[in-house]
């Protein structure tokens, strides 16, 4: 039987992995798409691309323009740049409406004020009704690279300290809930967001920072293993130090889904020497986007190529690579 | 004193203890918490025939896939079921090829689309245990209050006590108590486990609820009792809901029922009642489907009775994967097998 592409693909999970093995890298391959970062180091200048697909676009806390800015700024800041200039490509469906193009735009301008980047080329095309959903849109985008600095999963050692930027699973949980009629509180809402001048900032404060990861499909779950495995180190987390909102554990109990696994549109995960932790940590709580930061957990010389979690009442469990299609279309 | 340190005493010389968790969401939540590698050596937790989707049998699939086939036919059911083996497909695969199954969340959900959908005949697959055959009872109340006419049950829903009946009368099922579940108990109450005559528990299931009704098991057996016990009190009384009883047998009757891997027990489903016939798509459109016997080396009939480990199993996370799993078992977030696979592979050295 022929393979095909199913939406597990494109679930962040250990499926896109394989793809990207399997079909993408052989074909690609070089020295700065090997590294499988989230942008490519080139020179003093660091490039990234994603696209957007998210379902509803208008969800509470943003829409698919406010998505695709903060994504790509996100990933570029990760990479450890400065991100400057942004492309976008914008793939519309026949029929959809200027109003909600307006608000769109409008929220990619605003994110981009923010962010203090330039949108600075893109491209529009129109396909027939039903032959996309509403509106596709690409963006691109360029930073520099930050002298001194060396974001690598070569970088990580055991010993060093686990880092999230704030409470985990805030954008999926908003996205499930609104596509499966649940009622939510009015205090959550997706996290979308520009992280660039908190990570410039946290940089800033220590140079040293080994890996910086934007947890989006796939959760901090999937971030972390890819990391051990990338590092060949084992990662502890604990329980009770991640922190999560109730609402979005009662969402994650009634529909089935671990937090951990959640898609997050404005949080890192940073690898940090165990030393600058607490600095770093001070740096981040000092940015609205960072105020519930948290250490949780350390990479250690056991358990290498795995994540683990310490639970509440002492128990030691295995935190697994999502597979398969968790949440489809949720950036 | 933890509450870990106080099992590890009331552990402390007594014989390997084995005690059966019969609720998918207790596997779960005993897999999450990490609470089997904290456990002394000699307390052991199996999981029993607890989660809903893990018992159907594969001819209740095909029965699924065989009505999907009829052109004006919508299949609703909980997303669990869609990748459940039937003996040569399942319902996912038929989707793909065409068939029109809708994925709710609620029984309820099918209303809408009966009255959404006037020249299609809605079929529930109605699965689950006590906790869920209310709301499916109601549902067949609501929709005969509102004159739904295109609204049908395939009905395999099933009850927990016969089985665990069934369990100990099984020779090779050594247990020695049973973490009752605590959802069934919200309906059925304590009082129909009380033949059960050895230490059985209605936990919760948080972490601490579930080492609390440990702690309670080990205390009877230290004490030589074996009752029923409740430390789910919060929500479970003696009596259950009498309100949920009565609307459930208001529209099924207790009858033999398949389970996977168990095999017939007496008393151990629900049909609808004779009153209720029009609902029923199995005396509306009675379909004859093959018996067909499936040769695969997968033990979840073994794993669903606690007799072996999925890991004992050849084809576990090889040839069985969640992504592509040969039994069912592995298939529903709450199986057992599942949870194995994704939370088994730490231990604390």
């Amino acid at each position: 039987m022929s393979k095909k592409i199913t939406m597990a693909h494109g679930a962040g999970g250990k499926f896109s992995a394989d793809l990207i093995k399997e079909i993408i890298l052989p074909a690609f391959d070089n020295e700065f798409l090997n590294e499988l970062h989230d942008g490519a180091k080139l020179g003093n200048l660091a490039m990234t691309t994603d696209s957007y697909v998210v379902r509803p676009l208008f969800f509470r806390g943003g829409n698919i323009g406010k998505l695709s800015i903060c994504g790509t700024v996100n990933d570029l800041a990760v990479t450890g740049a400065i991100p400057k200039y942004i492309s976008v490509g914008a793939i519309i469906e026949e029929g959809f409406e200027f109003d909600d193009l307006k608000k769109i735009v409008n929220a990619m301008s605003a994110a981009a004020n923010e962010a203090g980047v330039k949108i600075v080329t893109g491209d529009t095309k129109v396909v027939g009704k039903g032959q996309a959903d509403g509106i596709f849109i690409n963006t691109a985008g360029i930073g520099e690279l930050i002298s001194g600095v060396d974001i690598s999963a070569k970088n990580v050692r055991a010993g060093m300290k686990i880092l999230v930027s704030g409470t985990v699973g805030d954008h999926a949980a908003t996205i499930l809930s609104e596509r499966h009629g649940l009622e939510l509180p009015e205090n959550i809402k997706s996290d979308c967001a520009p992280l660039n001048k908190m990570i410039f900032e946290m940089l800033k404060v220590e140079p040293k920072i080994a890996m910086l990861r934007d947890a989006t499909r796939g959760g901090i779950a999937a971030v972390l293993n890819e990391i051990a495995t990338a590092a060949n180190v084992g990662i502890i987390l604990e329980e009770n130090k991640i922190p999560i909102r109730e609402e979005v554990r009662g969402v994650c109990d009634i529909l089935g889904f671990d937090a951990l696994e959640l898609a997050n549109e404005g949080k890192i995960i940073a690898v940090v020497p165990a030393e600058s932790a607490e600095k770093i940590l001070a740096a981040m709580k000092n940015f609205e986007y960072g105020q519930n930061a948290a250490e949780i957990g350390e990479a250690t010389e056991k358990f290498q190529g795995k994540v683990g979690i310490k639970t509440n009442i002492g128990g030691l469990r295995i935190v697994d690579m999502p597979v398969g299609e968790l949440v489809p279309r949720i950036c | 004193m933890s509450l870990i340190e106080k099992i590890n005493k009331l552990a402390e010389g007594k014989k390997n203890l084995r005690f059966m968790e019969v609720c998918g969401t207790h596997t779960v939540s005993i897999f999450r918490a990490g609470i089997r590698n904290i456990l002394p050596p000699n307390v052991e937790l199996v999981s029993g025939p607890g989660c809903p989707v893990c018992v159907t049998n594969d001819d209740f699939i095909d029965k699924a896939i065989a009505y999907s086939k009829i052109s004006d036919v919508i299949i609703a059911t909980f997303g669990d079921m869609l990748k459940v083996p039937g003996s040569h497909s399942n319902l996912a695969e038929e989707s793909a090829n065409g068939a029109n199954v809708k994925i709710i969340y609620s029984p309820l959900d099918c209303l809408k689309i009966a009255a959404e959908n006037p020249d299609k005949k809605i079929i529930f697959l109605a699965v689950g245990f006590e906790t869920t055959a209310p709301t499916a009872a109601a549902t067949i109340l609501s929709a005969k209050n509102l004159g739904l006419t295109n609204l049908f049950f395939l009905s395999a829903q099933k009850l927990v006590p016969p089985a665990l009946k069934m369990l100990l009368a099984d020779s090779e099922v050594k247990v020695d108590g049973f973490l009752l579940p605590g959802h069934v108990a919200v309906v059925t109450g304590t009082k129909v486990f009380e033949f059960l005559k050895i230490p059985a528990v209605v936990a919760g299931f948080e972490a601490e609820e579930i080492l609390l009704a440990l702690i309670n098991l080990l205390k009877q057996i230290d004490e030589g009792r074996a009752e029923v016990s409740n430390e789910y009190k919060s929500v479970v009384k003696v009596e259950g809901n009498t309100a949920a009883q009565k609307i459930l047998y208001e529209v099924y009757e207790e009858v033999d029922a398949d389970w996977r891997g168990l095999g017939t027990i007496p008393k151990s489903g629900l049909r609808v009642r004779e009153e209720f016939a029009n609902f029923d798509i199995e005396k509306i459109l009675p379909l004859k489907i093959k018996n067909v016997k499936k040769n695969t080396a997968c033990r979840c009939g073994e794993v669903l009775r606690g007799i072996c480990k999925p890991t004992d199993c050849k084809l576990f996370g090889k040839a069985c994967q969640p992504l592509h799993a040969v039994g069912s078992c592995m298939i529903s977030v709450e199986g057992v097998c599942a949870a194995w696979f994704k939370y088994g592979g730490l231990k604390i050295e």
